[in-house]
This record gives C-alpha cells, sequence and structure tokens, in this order.
C-alpha cells in the first residue's frame, strides 16, 4: 500500500512539473497558434536564474522569485521581437523551426554563462520530509503543487474573466478579424510569449530544488511537457494539467510495476497514441486542424 | 555575365586548391615532431571528464618536450571536442588519421564514443589509448586499443570486498541507462556471487531523471542490506538525497563515476556515509608513504593545480598516464605504429596516476587491485576505508 501511495506521490510531483511546462506551450498556443519548442529552455533559465539569484547573489527567495520571473519572461520578449516577428512569411512551421533554433542557441548561451556542471539550489523550505500512508513526501513537492493550482486559478480567470484574456483568445481565433474589431494582435502576441516564457520561468524556479539547475535540463523537460500538451489536447489549460498530472504518475507507476527502463518510452508512447486516436487531446477542442 | 562569373569561380576554387597545396607542402616535408590526436568531451555533460584530460595531456605533452622529446622528436598534440557525442567522436577520429596523420590517439572520454571508434582504429591499425572506464573495450582484447581508466571490474571488485568485510549480504542495484550504467549493472550482476551476495533488486534510471524515489521505493520493498548506485552526476546525486527523502537508512554505495568533489557539492548533506571506490588521487595525501603512487600523485596534483589554478580530479589522469605510456612506447620506433602498439603491450611496472600499468597481449587495461581504495564522506570530504 505504502508503496503505491509513493509511487503517486512521485508522479504526481513529477506530473506537475510537466504540467507547468505544458501551460507554457499551452498559453502561446492560444494566443499564436505556434507551438514553441524553446519552452524547456524557459525552464531551463528559471532554474540557473534562480541559482543565480540565490547562491551568487545572495538575494532572498522572495525577492527572487519574482525578479526571474521577470527577466525570464522579458527573454521572452525579446524572442518574439528579435525572432519570431521580423520573420516575413510566418508560416508555421517556418516559426517552429526557429524556435528549435531560438532553443539551441538559448542552451549554447547558458552553458558559455553558467558552465557545463550543473548546480544545486536549496530548497524552500525545511527539508524533512513528511510521512503520509508510510509514504515520504518533499515539502518541495507541496510547494510544486501548491504553485501549480494557484497558476492554473490564476489562468483561469485572466483568460475567461478579463478583457486581456478574452482578446488575447480573439487573437488566435483569428487574427485580422481581431484586429479589425481595434484588438492590437502584435502586442497581444506579446504578452502571449511574455507569459508563456515567464510561466516556464517559474516551473523552473519551483523545481529547481529537486532537479538541480543546469544548461541541459531544459530539453527532455520540454520534450516531457510538450507530450503533457498535447495528452491534455493543446490548446486546453485544464488539458495541459490533466495531461500533465496523467503522465507524471503513469511514468511512476510504470518505473513501479513494471520496469524503469522503460519510464521515457511511456511519455512518447502515449504522445504517439494519443495522436493516433485522438489529436486533439482528451480535453482538446473537437476540430483539429493540420497545417 | 553569367559566364564571366562561373569561369571567375574556376579560378578561385583552382587558387584556392593551389594555396592549399602550397600550405601543406613544407608540413609534409618537415614533419619532425611526432604528432599525437586527442579526442574528449571537453564540452557537454561529459565535460567532467573531457575538460581534466585535455588540460592533462597537454601537461603531459609540454612535460615531455621538456625533458627534450621522444628520441629527439618534439609531441605535438592535435586535440577535437567529441561534446561526448558518438558521431562526432567518429568524425574527429578519421580526421586525425587521414588528415593530421597522428601515429596515435588518446580519448575518447566515454565508453559510448569508445566503441564507436574501436572498429575504426582497428582497421586502420592506429593505436589508440582510451580514457572511459568500461571493460567492453578492452574485453575481448582487440590488438590496437588499450586503456587506462580503471575498469569497472575492479571498481565493482572493490566496493564487494568492502561489502564483505562488513558482513552485506543483500543488495538493490540503480544504474542509469548508458554504456556506463550497463556495463557496471553487468559486472555487479556477474561477480556478486563469487562474493557471496545476493542482488534482490537490480533498477534503471535515465541519464537526466530528475526523481528516483519510484525506484528506491520498489527496491526498499525487497529490504536489501545496501544499495549500490551506478552513474554520473547529477543522476546519484538525486538518488542519495532521495534515498534521506524517503528516510531510507542503509549504507548507499556509489560507483567510481562520481569519485569528484562535484557529488558532495551537488548531494550536499545527503552525500554523508556514501561509500565509493575511488583511484587514489582523491586521498592522496592520506595514503601511507610505503605506496608507490603517492609521489607520482602529489607531484601531478600540485603541477596541474598551479598550471590550471586547481580543478584538479582523477579523470585528467587518465590522460595524463596514456601520454606517459605513450611516450614510453615511442621511444626507438621512429613512428611507427605497429611498433609502438608492440611496445605498449610489453609495458611493465609503470606507476601512474591510476595505478600501476602492466599490459600483456591479454591486458590491455594493466591494471590491478591496488588501482582502487574504498572511501567513505566524512563531513564533506574523503575519508579512507580500510
Amino acid at each position: 500500500m505504502s508503496e503505491i501511495v509513493q509511487y503517486l506521490m512521485s508522479g504526481l510531483t513529477a506530473g506537475a512539473i510537466y504540467a507547468v511546462i505544458a501551460l507554457g506551450y499551452t498559453l502561446l498556443y492560444n494566443a499564436t497558434e505556434l507551438v514553441n519548442f524553446a519552452q524547456g529552455e524557459f525552464v531551463m533559465l528559471g532554474s540557473l536564474g534562480l541559482f543565480t539569484f540565490l547562491s551568487v547573489l545572495g538575494w532572498p527567495l522572495w525577492a527572487a522569485f519574482p525578479a526571474v520571473t521577470l527577466v525570464v519572461g522579458l527573454l521572452g520578449v525579446v524572442l518574439e521581437r528579435l525572432a519570431i516577428r521580423p520573420v516575413k512569411k510566418p508560416e508555421p512551421i517556418t516559426l517552429i523551426i526557429i524556435t528549435v533554433g531560438a532553443s539551441i542557441f538559448l542552451r549554447g548561451l547558458a552553458m558559455l554563462l553558467w558552465g557545463k556542471d550543473p548546480h544545486s539550489v536549496p530548497g524552500f523550505a525545511a527539508a524533512a520530509p513528511i510521512r503520509v500512508l508510510g509514504a515520504a513526501i518533499m515539502p518541495q513537492s507541496l510547494w510544486i503543487l501548491a504553485v501549480v493550482g494557484l497558476l492554473m486559478g490564476g489562468l483561469h480567470l485572466f483568460s475567461k474573466h478579463t478583457l486581456t484574456g478574452k482578446a488575447m483568445e480573439a487573437c488566435a481565433i483569428h487574427r485580422s478579424g481581431a484586429w479589425i474589431l481595434g484588438i492590437p494582435s502584435d502586442r497581444m502576441a506579446q504578452l502571449a510569449f511574455a507569459m508563456s516564457a515567464a510561466l516556464g520561468g517559474i516551473g523552473g524556479i519551483i523545481i529547481s530544488p529537486i532537479t538541480m539547475a543546469g544548461y541541459d535540463m531544459g530539453t527532455m523537460l520540454g520534450l516531457k511537457g510538450f507530450c503533457a500538451a498535447m495528452l491534455g489536447g493543446l490548446g486546453s489549460h485544464w488539458g495541459a494539467v490533466v495531461g500533465g498530472l496523467l503522465l507524471g504518475v503513469l511514468e511512476s507507476l510504470g518505473v513501479g510495476f513494471f520496469s524503469s527502463g522503460i519510464k521515457d518510452a511511456i511519455a512518447f508512447l502515449l504522445l504517439l497514441a494519443i495522436l493516433m486516436a485522438r489529436p486533439s487531446g482528451l480535453l482538446g477542442p473537437k476540430a483539429v486542424t493540420r497545417f | 555575365m553569367k559566364r564571366a562569373s562561373t569561369k571567375a569561380i574556376c579560378w578561385m576554387a583552382a587558387l584556392v586548391v593551389g594555396l592549399g597545396l602550397w600550405w601543406n607542402a613544407p608540413a609534409v616535408f618537415a614533419a619532425q615532431a611526432y604528432k599525437i590526436g586527442g579526442i574528449f568531451a571537453v564540452t557537454g555533460r561529459a565535460s567532467f571528464l573531457g575538460d581534466p584530460e585535455k588540460k592533462s595531456l597537454e601537461m603531459a605533452v609540454d612535460e615531455i618536450n621538456a625533458r627534450g622529446g621522444i628520441d629527439g622528436h618534439p609531441v605535438e598534440a592535435v586535440i577535437y571536442d567529441t561534446e561526448g557525442d558518438p558521431t562526432k567522436t567518429v568524425l574527429a577520429v578519421n580526421k586525425l588519421i587521414s588528415k593530421d596523420k597522428v601515429l596515435a590517439i588518446i580519448g575518447p572520454s566515454r565508453t559510448p564514443t569508445t566503441l564507436a571508434v574501436v572498429p575504426i582504429v582497428e582497421r586502420l591499425q592506429v593505436p589508440l589509448i582510451s580514457c572511459a572506464a568500461g571493460i567492453q573495450i578492452v574485453e575481448p582484447v582487440k590488438p590496437y586499443v588499450f586503456k587506462t581508466a580503471q575498469s569497472d571490474v575492479l571498481a565493482v571488485a572493490a566496493i564487494y570486498r568492502h561489502m564483505e568485510k562488513q558482513g552485506i549480504k543483500k543488495v538493490g542495484i540503480l544504474a542509469v541507462t548508458n554504456a556506463f550504467g550497463v556495463s557496471g549493472r553487468d559486472q555487479l550482476l556477474k561477480q556478486a556471487d563469487e562474493h557471496g551476495i545476493q542482488v534482490v533488486s537490480e533498477q534503471a534510471f535515465g541519464a537526466s531523471d530528475t526523481d528516483m524515489t519510484a525506484q528506491l521505493t520498489k527496491i526498499r520493498k525487497e529490504e536489501p542490506d545496501a544499495i549500490i548506485c551506478w552513474g554520473t552526476n547529477p543522476g546519484p546525486a538525486v538518488v542519495a538525497k532521495n534515498m534521506r527523502q524517503l528516510g531510507m537508512t542503509i549504507p548507499l554505495y556509489q560507483s567510481h563515476g562520481v569519485a569528484s568533489p562535484k557529488f558532495i557539492e551537488l548531494a550536499g548533506e545527503a552525500a554523508e556515509g556514501v561509500r565509493l571506490p575511488t583511484g587514489k588521487i582523491l586521498v592522496a595525501d592520506l595514503l601511507p608513504e610505503s605506496d608507490p603512487q603517492k609521489p607520482v600523485l602529489l607531484r601531478y596534483i600540485a603541477d596541474f593545480n598551479k598550471r590550471y589554478g586547481g580543478g584538479v580530479s582523477g579523470f585528467g589522469g587518465y590522460a595524463y598516464d596514456a601520454m606517459h605510456l605513450l611516450a614510453k612506447a615511442m621511444e626507438g620506433t621512429g613512428g611507427d605504429k605497429a611498433k609502438i602498439r608492440d611496445n605498449l603491450e610489453k609495458i611493465s611496472g609503470h606507476v601512474g596516476i591510476s595505478g600501476t600499468f602492466t599490459f600483456s597481449d591479454k591486458d590491455h587495461n594493466g591494471l590491478g587491485q591496488d588501482a582502487f581504495v574504498m572511501v567513505e564522506i566524512r563531513n564533506g570530504t574523503w575519508k579512507l576505508l580500510k
């Protein structure tokens, strides 16, 4: 019994991490119909940024958290300005390849800035694990779950109950149509980039005490987050969270009951299965457009 | 217009080719220096191996040149970065052999990259001294492939010998799913019987996994006396942390793959009490005076730290040993690759950083049991175990 609880808890923690990253994909996709494959690198920048602010500059956590979020968000804007907007013919495939390039560039830059070794980041609170039903729960896991919950709620309120959020959605539905109605779609795209990068940054911040911060951590996390977003349905906030948690739990149970060798295979098998059986994802919109 | 530009391009190409030939010509005729190739994972995930290896090779080359080279020939090292990637390694080796025309190659840093280039050096008959740990590199023996890093065989034997003394009977294994982990796991399973140890659970983790609690929970169910984790940073540090978090108090044995201060830094408090086999370099100043390696080690550490301002590790020693072994083997060969190979096989009792090397036609690693000592991490530093 205690094993199953432990597997579930490990899975939920990992799943919450995937969910934050998936939220970043979803947010950007909703506003611009663009999949940003540099999302994982924003997570990496969040982690390394937190390491710099906490351990190198000696800032307290309450100051470092917003500072890193802001910096990573700004980087998202810079990416949109320098790499996405100047594209003359914004075909989806061109933009996606640009984000892949940006991801490689950011990784290289991080390697130069922070070095090749991973760095250790202290936990947010005392490290003593909490025991529930014979399973150990790390306080950091609770932090992660809490932050993901808050982000989720905030995002939901933003997109459904604020004018800006609705305007952003309108841009996604029809960019020029929204423009005719007086919505500055360029600014919306920029805001979406800032928010999704900041989300990635927050993801990096909250996971760094568990995963440690290294320049090459973003790729795998980005891919897993993408799987989670596809699994839940790209474009659906709840889908991102459900997909992330489901992926994390399935991975963990797969390790527990089958073999630890197939852990990464699970994510990609799921992605293949969902793409074939239900391309819109578990909670995604029914209509699927392909490019 | 179009025709003219095609013509111009032809002329330019001809000019470039001509210039290239002229440029290379003196190098072909005045080849006095013995050229050695170096291929290390200087950047990328395995840079903790490749970076000190590159520095140590450069240091060894300077040492050899300072004492007058080999039979009067200075040594020149051509070093390429593999980024730990097998494809790039293959390209680098081809370039070293066909373009740079090296007499021998030192590296690569990792087992997968080494295995990728073994067929090439065997076919073209260029001696290669690998700096990787995997036993598959020299077992079965390949005529032109040698290695200086201690094999996992010796590391596993050191761990099991220590366990026997501690009365540990049942172990759980947690190995990374790359060549280093697989080779370590195979040896752990193979040697368990002869030391009277039973492997009760055998788990794996991915090189970039961030949480191993699920695997540890599964191992805990089988109630082992100790856990052996086989991997390179940062995975093993996560394992050490996760064990603390799960409240597991059984001893944790790590592989020599994490025998560097970085592991202590990453695992923090969780590193306390971790036991691992390591080359003697980590505990050089704790060694008894009777150890023949002690003076060699202390000199290497002092020279390395003076030259590069710190950061010495056992990994650099692999390349350092390789270069000095190679220098010994090259004496009197006039740069003949087959003779260098033959001489390497005849080297006996060479005291190096990783141990005392005695090669033979059956042993291309040449190290014995004394290559490893067991250490325990206490108060953030290493303590020699008897």
